[in-house]
């Protein structure tokens, strides 16, 4: 079977789940195969990727593939697309793993299909779009399929592969080498999981009412090991920065569950967030359009219902 | 410095958003169209820009005729002469058409920054900043919270998922902005009245060079096999908090084993 090229997501030499989801992925549709970009390749991360699938792990540990803003990836991965004759390309629907679909689209002169939530037979694409209003199947007419999938989007599951390594040389052109990462600064986030790939997200809305009482949010995510998100109201009003907004214009998020506190359930809201799987929402208002949403909803003040349901977890613990 | 602006034309996100039928592309003559929220802030960023070292901002849209309202609220806030692509040739066009579409464009017109929104409210895919600095050959500097221009050299500051990276480059480049880069400044009435007097000059493709063949619905990359609604999401269990709410809630979870 041909390979599926899966561009490897990692932090300091972790790979992240989004990537075992893409190995598993791959595993139906072709042979997987991972391609880890720059350096630090760990034996501990090579065991990973191999656990979940992949059969050969291309790697390019030159630091210049890093060094760069995302052009010598889509060098990297036009390349092996070349070399391998691979079937299709299988990136992480993040804001870097889109743009790095795209520059690799316009290289191999094939499709791309962004922000896909699953993929069949004939890589055809599920997609959800308008805020989750419309399901879409879309598919690639041209060249080499390139697909942009959704953290969350297929449950990972391990199945041995033999996870060959073998490296890559990737001559660069000087156009991938025009814009330099001259400082990468770390911000302080602390435990918790990266919104876009969190299994369980925590958002606060208008209804909370103030930035030191965020805490309440953060503690009933901290309780479930989840992320916190906010709305557009809380980010504006400036109660929570700006980055953690979930809706149209900020992150998409498609965890397998989405708690909403104090959330009304705008549209521009809900084009962030409706297709988590299972949705709680907590609101005073019983009229609040995430109510239609919810699976479990609780009309009342998030002020005393969130840190009752916060003590409760820990208990049960 | 010469900063052209692009600028799109989307549905109202406030209204509800429909595919065609005939043809699977979006619906654009349904709903109220409005600029598209994350460009209005490239726009602010352009004049921000001409502001504090001078030269021109020419906004430049690929519409349909309807697309002149956008061009006008930009022109409104401040910008300087605008390039409309309009053509029917390019109804339809994918990604990658209009990522060539618009470098071809661009080339025509010149360039010393292209500053556009990260990403569009109706397709939100993200890629054609980062297709225009392929297609171009410039240096890609996109998902910028800040820009600073000193003679030649530009710098930005690209998120991450764990904070930014500053990022350096020589011009011309391709910038693209995240939303609350800046506060985009509402068009005064004197900027609407002169706005009515800057030039628009509208380009079929022909006038860029853009090939028939590499745009439109035929060409596309990628196509829309079939659409549906999404089914309703099955009604949930809605309680009143009566005191146990927490509980209740906790119970629920504990149902679904997230507990």
């Amino acid at each position: 079977m041909s390979e599926i090229l899966v561009l490897v997501e990692q932090a300091e030499g972790e790979v992240k789940k989004v990537t075992l989801e893409l190995l598993t992925l791959a595993r139906s549709l072709g042979t997987p195969a991972a391609v880890w970009a720059g350096p630090g390749l760990t034996p501990e991360a090579k065991a990973r990727l191999a656990e979940y699938g992949a059969e050969k792990i291309y790697v390019a540990p030159s630091s210049d593939v890093v060094d760069y803003v995302v052009a010598p990836k889509a060098e990297l991965l036009a390349q092996l697309v070349t070399a391998k004759s691979a079937a299709a390309v299988l990136v992480a629907a993040t804001a870097e793993g889109k743009e790095v679909a795209g520059r690799l689209a316009v290289k191999t002169d094939s499709g791309v299909i962004t922000d896909a939530v699953g993929v069949g037979d004939g890589f055809v694409a599920d997609q959800s779009i308008f805020g989750g209003g419309v399901n879409v199947h879309s598919r690639v007419r041209k060249g080499t399929p390139i697909i942009a999938v959704r953290p969350n989007s297929t449950a990972p599951v391990a199945a041995a592969g033999a996870g060959t390594e073998e490296e890559v040389s990737v001559t660069l052109s000087d156009a991938a080498k025009a814009a330099r990462v001259v400082e990468r600064v770390k911000q302080e986030k602390g435990a918790r999981p990266e919104l876009t790939e969190a299994a369980i997200v925590v958002s606060g809305g208008r209804g909370v009412g103030s930035a030191e009482n965020f805490s309440v949010i953060e503690g009933l995510a901290d309780a479930l090991g989840a992320a916190v998100g906010a709305s557009r109201a809380a980010t504006d009003a400036g109660w929570y920065p700006h980055q953690f907004q979930v809706g149209q214009t900020g992150k998409t998020v498609s965890p397998q569950l989405y708690i909403a506190a104090g959330i009304s359930g705008a549209i521009q809201h809900r084009a962030g967030m409706q297709t988590a799987k299972t949705i709680v929402a907590i609101n005073k208002d019983p009229e609040a359009p995430i109510f239609e949403l919810a699976d479990y909803g609780v009309v009342g003040d998030l002020h005393q219902v969130v840190p009752q349901l916060t003590e409760e977890i820990n208990k049960r613990k | 410095m010469n900063i052209v602006v692009c600028v799109k034309q989307v549905p109202d996100t406030a209204t509800e958003r429909k595919l065609r039928s005939d043809d699977n592309t979006l619906d654009r003559d349904a709903v109220d169209g409005v600029v598209n929220e994350l460009d209005e802030y490239a726009v602010e960023e352009a004049l921000k820009l001409k502001e504090a070292h001078g030269g021109e901002v020419t906004v430049l849209t690929m519409g349909p005729g309807k697309a002149t309202e956008t061009i006008r609220k930009a022109l409104a806030m401040g910008a300087d002469k605008a390039v409309h692509l309009s053509d029917d040739a390019l109804h339809g066009s994918d990604a990658l058409s209009t990522s060539y579409a618009m470098a071809q464009v661009l080339k025509k017109i010149g360039f010393d920054l292209v500053i556009l929104g990260s990403e569009s409210t109706d397709a939100r895919t993200g890629v054609l900043p980062a297709m225009l600095a392929e297609r171009l050959g410039t240096p890609q500097l996109t998902l910028a919270n800040k820009v600073e221009v000193e003679g030649a050299s530009i710098t930005v500051q690209r998120l991450a998922d764990y904070g930014y990276d500053k990022v350096e480059a020589t011009l011309p480049a391709v910038v693209s902005v995240v939303e609350k880069i800046n506060e985009p400044r509402y068009p005064s009435f004197k900027g609407i009245m002169a706005a009515k007097k800057k030039p628009v000059e509208t380009l079929a493709i022909g006038d860029a060079s853009i090939d028939a063949a590499q745009v439109g619905l035929a060409a596309a990359w990628s196509e829309v096999v079939d659409f549906a609604p999404a089914p309703p999401r099955a009604a949930g269990t809605i309680v009143k908090d009566e005191g146990d709410g927490g509980v209740n809630a906790a119970d629920f979870l504990a149902s679904k084993k997230f507990i």
